[in-house]
Parts: C-alpha cells; sequence; structure tokens
C-alpha cells in the first residue's frame, strides 16, 4: 500500500505546483498596473515605493512567483486588503463554519441519496425508479440558491420554523448551531444527494447481476440478506471514494448556500473578497480549496485501495 | 422494450434495428420520453429567447412607478418588480442570456477542449504529459469557485462570465477526448489507415474526429446545464450580467430582498433555470442512450 500511496504523493506534487502558478497568473489578469491595486486607496509614494519592493514588481515574474509560492510555502499567503489580517489567518477562521456545513450536508446528501439508489436499483424499471430517477435529475437541476431562498420563504418567514439565517459556533450553543444550519445544509445536501443517489443506483445494478449475487440467491438466502449483505458492501466502494470528491463540490456549493443564509464562511469569504477587490485572499482561497482537494483525491485514492481486497497484493 | 412475445412483431422488423444508422439514432431517441421532453422544454426556451424583439411584451427596462412589486395579474402575468418592471418580459429577455451564457461558454470549452485532447490522446509521450498535468491542476480547483476567481480578476460582465466558465470546463473535454482517443487510436481500422499511409492530419479528421464526436456531444449537452447554473450563479452573485440588463441570476439576487413583499419576483427566474437545466440534462441522458451502440 505504500509504495502505491507514495506514486500517488509524487504525482500530486506537480499538480499542487502548476495550480499554484494558475493562482499566481491570475493577477496578471488585472487590467492596469497591479501596484495600484495592491495598495488600494493608498497613493502615497513611500507606500508604493514599499509595496513595489515588497512584491518584488520590478523584478522579472518568475522570479516574483519564486517569492510568492516561497511564502505561501512557510503558510504566509498575504495580507488581506481590507482587514489587514494574514490571508492564512482569515482563512483559518472560515473553515471550520464551511466544515461544519459540508459534514452536516454531506449526511444529508449520504441519508436520503444511498437508500434511494438502493431502492431504485433493486426495483428497475418500476414506478418507484423512475419517480427516484426523476427526482435525483431534478435536485441536479435545481440551482441549489433558488432552492435556498423558497425554502427560507416558506420555512422560516411562513411557517418560522428555522431561522432564515446567520451562524452559531457549536461550541457556543449546540443544539441551536445545529438547527440554524440545517436549512443550509439540506439544501447545499439535495444536489449531492442526486448524485449519489445516480451512482449507488448503476453500482448496485453492475453487482447485482454478478455470479455471488446469484450463488447467494440460489442457495436461498432471504432476498434482504443478498440486498443487503452480499451485493451493497461491494457496491458501496465506489460510492466511499465518490463521496471523498464530492467535498470539493461542496466547498464550491457552500459559496452561495453561505451566501444566501448569511453564514460567515469560506465561500462568504471568497465573495466579499471580490466585491473589496482583496486580490490576495481570492488568491488564497483558491489554493488552498485546491490542495484541499487534491488531499481529498488521495484520501480516496487510499480508502479504495483499503477497501478493495484484490488491490492489496500488488 | 418492445414485445417481442407478440406474434405480429418478429425481432428482425424491429424498425429501430434494421434502419440506417442516423435514423436509428434518431428512432432511438425518440422512443425515449424523457429526452422528448428534454428536448420540448429546450426548444421553447431558445424559441421564446430568439422572438423576444417579436412578443408583444413591455420594454423589459422600462419603469413604472405606479406598479411597484404588483403581484401577477392580467396587466403582467408574472407581477412587476421593486421599479415596476415587467418580470415576464425580463423573464423573456432574460432567457437570451442564459442561453447565450451556456452555448457560448460550452463553444469555448469544446473548441479549446477537444483539440487540446486529441493531441495529448493521439501523439502521447511529452506533450500529453504537459497537457494532462495542466488539466488535473485545472480540475483540482472545483468548477465554481475557478469561474469566480476568473471573473472576478476579469471584471463583472457577462461576455467575462461566458469567458470564465469556459476556461472552467475546458479541462472536462480535454480529459474526455483524450481518453476516447486513446481507446480508438488501437482499434484496427485506425491500423490499417496508418498501415496505407494516410497522413496523420487525414487519420484525425477520417477516423478519429468522428468516433469522439458522440461522448462529446452528450458532455456538451450535459454541460450547458452546468454552465448555464454557473452563469445564473455568477450573475447572482453580481459577477454576471450588469443591471439593468435582465438576467435570471440577478433577477433572484434582488428578489432575494422582497421575499416578503413580493415572493412572486424570485419564483419564476428560479423556475426557468431548473426548467432550462432539466431540459439540458433530460436531453443529455437521452442522447447518450441514443448514441451508444451497445444499447439497442
Amino acid at each position: 500500500m505504500l509504495p502505491f500511496l507514495l506514486r500517488r504523493i509524487l504525482i500530486a506534487i506537480p499538480t499542487i505546483l502548476l495550480i499554484s502558478i494558475f493562482v499566481f497568473a491570475l493577477q496578471k489578469l488585472l487590467p492596469g498596473d497591479p501596484l495600484l491595486v495592491l495598495a488600494g486607496e493608498e497613493r502615497d509614494p513611500e507606500t508604493l515605493a514599499f509595496l513595489r519592493e515588497k512584491y518584488r514588481l520590478n523584478d522579472p515574474i518568475w522570479m516574483q512567483y519564486l517569492a510568492w509560492i516561497g511564502n505561501a510555502l512557510q503558510g504566509d499567503l498575504g495580507t488581506s486588503l481590507r482587514t489587514n489580517q494574514p490571508v492564512t489567518e482569515l482563512i483559518a477562521q472560515k473553515l471550520p463554519v464551511t466544515i461544519q456545513l459540508a459534514v452536516m450536508s454531506m449526511i444529508f446528501a449520504l441519508v436520503i441519496g444511498i437508500p434511494a439508489g438502493i431502492l431504485s436499483a433493486v426495483k428497475k424499471g418500476t414506478v418507484t425508479d423512475y419517480i427516484a430517477n426523476f427526482v435525483a435529475l431534478s435536485g441536479l437541476s435545481i440551482p441549489n440558491f433558488w432552492l435556498g431562498i423558497m425554502l427560507i420563504l416558506l420555512v422560516a418567514v411562513k411557517w418560522q420554523l428555522l431561522p432564515a439565517s446567520g451562524y452559531v459556533p457549536l461550541s457556543e450553543d449546540f443544539w441551536r448551531s445545529i438547527t440554524t444550519m440545517l436549512m443550509p445544509s439540506f439544501v447545499l445536501g439535495t444536489a449531492l444527494a442526486a448524485t449519489l443517489m445516480r451512482h449507488t443506483r448503476s453500482s448496485m445494478l453492475s453487482v447485482l447481476s454478478a455470479d455471488y449475487v446469484r450463488t447467494a440467491r440460489a442457495k436461498g438466502l432471504a432476498e434482504r440478506v443478498v440486498i443487503l449483505k452480499h451485493a451493497l458492501r461491494n457496491a458501496l466502494t465506489p460510492i466511499v471514494t465518490l463521496t471523498a470528491l464530492l467535498f470539493g463540490e461542496l466547498v464550491a456549493g457552500a459559496v452561495l448556500t453561505e451566501q444566501i443564509f448569511t453564514i460567515p464562511g469560506f465561500g462568504k469569504l471568497i465573495v466579499d473578497a471580490v466585491f473589496n477587490r482583496d486580490y490576495a485572499v481570492v488568491q488564497g482561497v483558491v489554493l488552498v480549496t485546491a490542495v484541499g482537494f487534491i488531499f481529498m483525491n488521495l484520501l480516496a485514492d487510499a480508502l479504495y485501495f483499503v477497501l478493495n481486497p484484490r488491490l492489496r497484493g500488488h | 422494450m418492445t414485445d417481442t412475445s407478440a406474434p405480429r412483431a418478429p425481432l428482425t422488423a424491429d424498425p429501430v434495428l434494421t434502419a440506417k444508422p442516423e435514423s436509428r439514432v434518431w428512432k432511438k431517441f425518440r422512443r425515449h420520453k424523457s429526452a422528448m421532453v428534454g428536448g420540448i422544454l429546450v426548444a421553447f426556451f431558445v424559441i421564446i429567447a430568439l422572438a423576444a424583439p417579436l412578443l408583444p411584451i413591455p420594454d423589459p427596462a422600462a419603469t413604472d412607478w405606479g406598479a411597484v412589486r404588483k403581484a401577477p395579474s392580467w396587466a403582467h402575468w408574472m407581477g412587476t418588480d421593486e421599479i415596476g418592471r415587467d418580470v415576464m418580459s425580463r423573464m423573456i429577455w432574460g432567457a437570451q442570456a442564459s442561453l447565450l451564457a451556456g452555448v457560448v461558454s460550452v463553444s469555448i470549452a469544446v473548441l479549446v477542449g477537444v483539440p487540446l485532447g486529441i493531441i495529448a490522446g493521439f501523439f502521447g509521450g511529452w506533450t500529453d504529459a504537459v497537457i494532462s498535468r495542466c488539466t488535473e491542476a485545472l480540475l483540482a480547483a472545483p468548477f465554481l469557485i475557478l469561474a469566480i476567481a476568473l471573473a472576478a480578476f476579469l471584471g463583472p460582465s457577462l461576455t467575462n462570465a461566458m469567458i470564465a466558465i469556459g476556461i472552467s470546463a475546458t479541462p472536462i473535454f480535454i480529459r474526455l477526448t483524450r481518453g476516447q482517443v486513446i481507446s480508438i487510436k488501437s482499434e484496427d481500422y485506425v491500423d490499417s489507415a496508418r498501415a496505407i499511409g494516410l497522413p496523420t492530419k487525414r487519420i484525425l479528421s477520417r477516423y478519429i474526429l468522428p468516433n469522439v464526436a458522440p461522448p462529446i456531444l452528450v458532455q456538451a449537452t450535459l454541460t450547458i446545464a452546468t454552465a448555464i447554473i454557473a452563469e445564473a450563479s455568477l450573475s447572482f452573485l453580481g459577477l454576471g450580467q450588469q443591471p439593468p440588463e435582465p438576467s435570471w441570476g440577478s433577477m433572484l439576487n434582488t428578489a432575494k430582498n422582497f421575499l416578503n413583499q413580493a415572493p412572486w419576483m424570485a419564483l419564476w427566474p428560479g423556475l426557468s433555470i431548473f426548467l432550462v437545466v432539466l431540459g439540458f440534462n433530460l436531453l443529455g441522458d437521452g442522447l447518450r442512450d441514443a448514441l451508444d451502440p451497445r444499447e439497442h
């Protein structure tokens, strides 16, 4: 297992380097002098000279990149223009909020998606299957920010069951934290539930036609045992891997969900940064998200390896 | 699906199996009810978007301070917005922005991604290594985050949103095309074409491209759905179509502030995004089944 993982990690390194070059190159897309953007409202010559020195804007571009990536490797992603906080600190502050949202959404997605997928595979071609498929496709097609707005309208404004927005830290008040996050995580979870359902269905269908399932049925096992014990265990292997990969999509989905429900997380951080022209923060968020996603990929590979005994011998 | 046990329908007479390839695809597609629904949904939105200038609807930018946030009525079928503009007229004109964004950004992704994928898959070696590593790096950043970052640095406008979405979607097509080309280039007919000394350019255009086209068409249809949601998301955040130009995403952004007083403002744009995206998704799924030669 170790050599396999080592090889995956070695492949991940050039990928991370390339994404860092893309992220760095983003600032070259800015129209006009990057210095004036970096300086914000400051126009006094001394500040400009200081910034020119600090960001090595007189150096050739590859040296600027090396300086930037060197700092990034030491955990210095620059300073937010607006709050003057280090970008790393800002990210560390917002990340737990988004992780709570992501984990709760994933729970919704798993609880809805996997049973629905099993059901529709077992009842293939029946009305149940068609309904499940149609609901899943609708879940994929519905813009989740609109679903969020509609739920706020119904659940929070009309029925007044749950708070419409905001965030309470877990450490402050556990139940209030969970209930405030309930609606946003449902919204974010539904799209993933649809993806999970479709994959569980096709994975179950391919397993259900396997020889060992026929054998299990032939020896007279109850259908429930065949499905849950023999088929599901094997069908779930690719789903576990997929779940790890879907966390990346959760972070992207969180951008809009956090915007709708005014949750002060990672997604809101990037949107606010975009509007404040706080480019160091935008770059930092993209870089951290991409690196995180690459790590989830590695984790998915490792899980696949652990769960699939056939690979272990190699 | 055909009832082969019925005496009147012997297997050989199955119109799908005996038809020419092109019409076989069309017949299979037509038999696919959900795909037809998808096609009809897409066609509906394309028609209203194209016909927008001809329809007897008010100017989408015309304000009427006497009719601010009026509920749907005979005069305004979908109600009016916060400055008295006709919501239905803005919906119809907004369809143009959404469909344009979907089609243009996916065209960018296909035009850039497919040639790169063919080069990577066909020639292999270090060209492939470079292209593949770049693709992986771009795929590592979640689609929407990448699009937001690009749109932010390029500046907010519909054109830049389309470029940003197009660039973000490109790696999907590079990877798909590359995989297809690798599996096709080891087929016997490609070997024979090479053996009789056909130039590479001709092998690519005559043998490779036609065979990678079907899955790309399917992916493109499904990606239009994703791109339309992405454009609506960017416009919702204020990074796409700029007001007062109508767009479904920015209409939702405004509507969010008047949920209590004017819920219809939020209902229609979201419903339209949902229906048009559902249409493209159904169409893509149907095309996949119809173009799959293994499934009859």
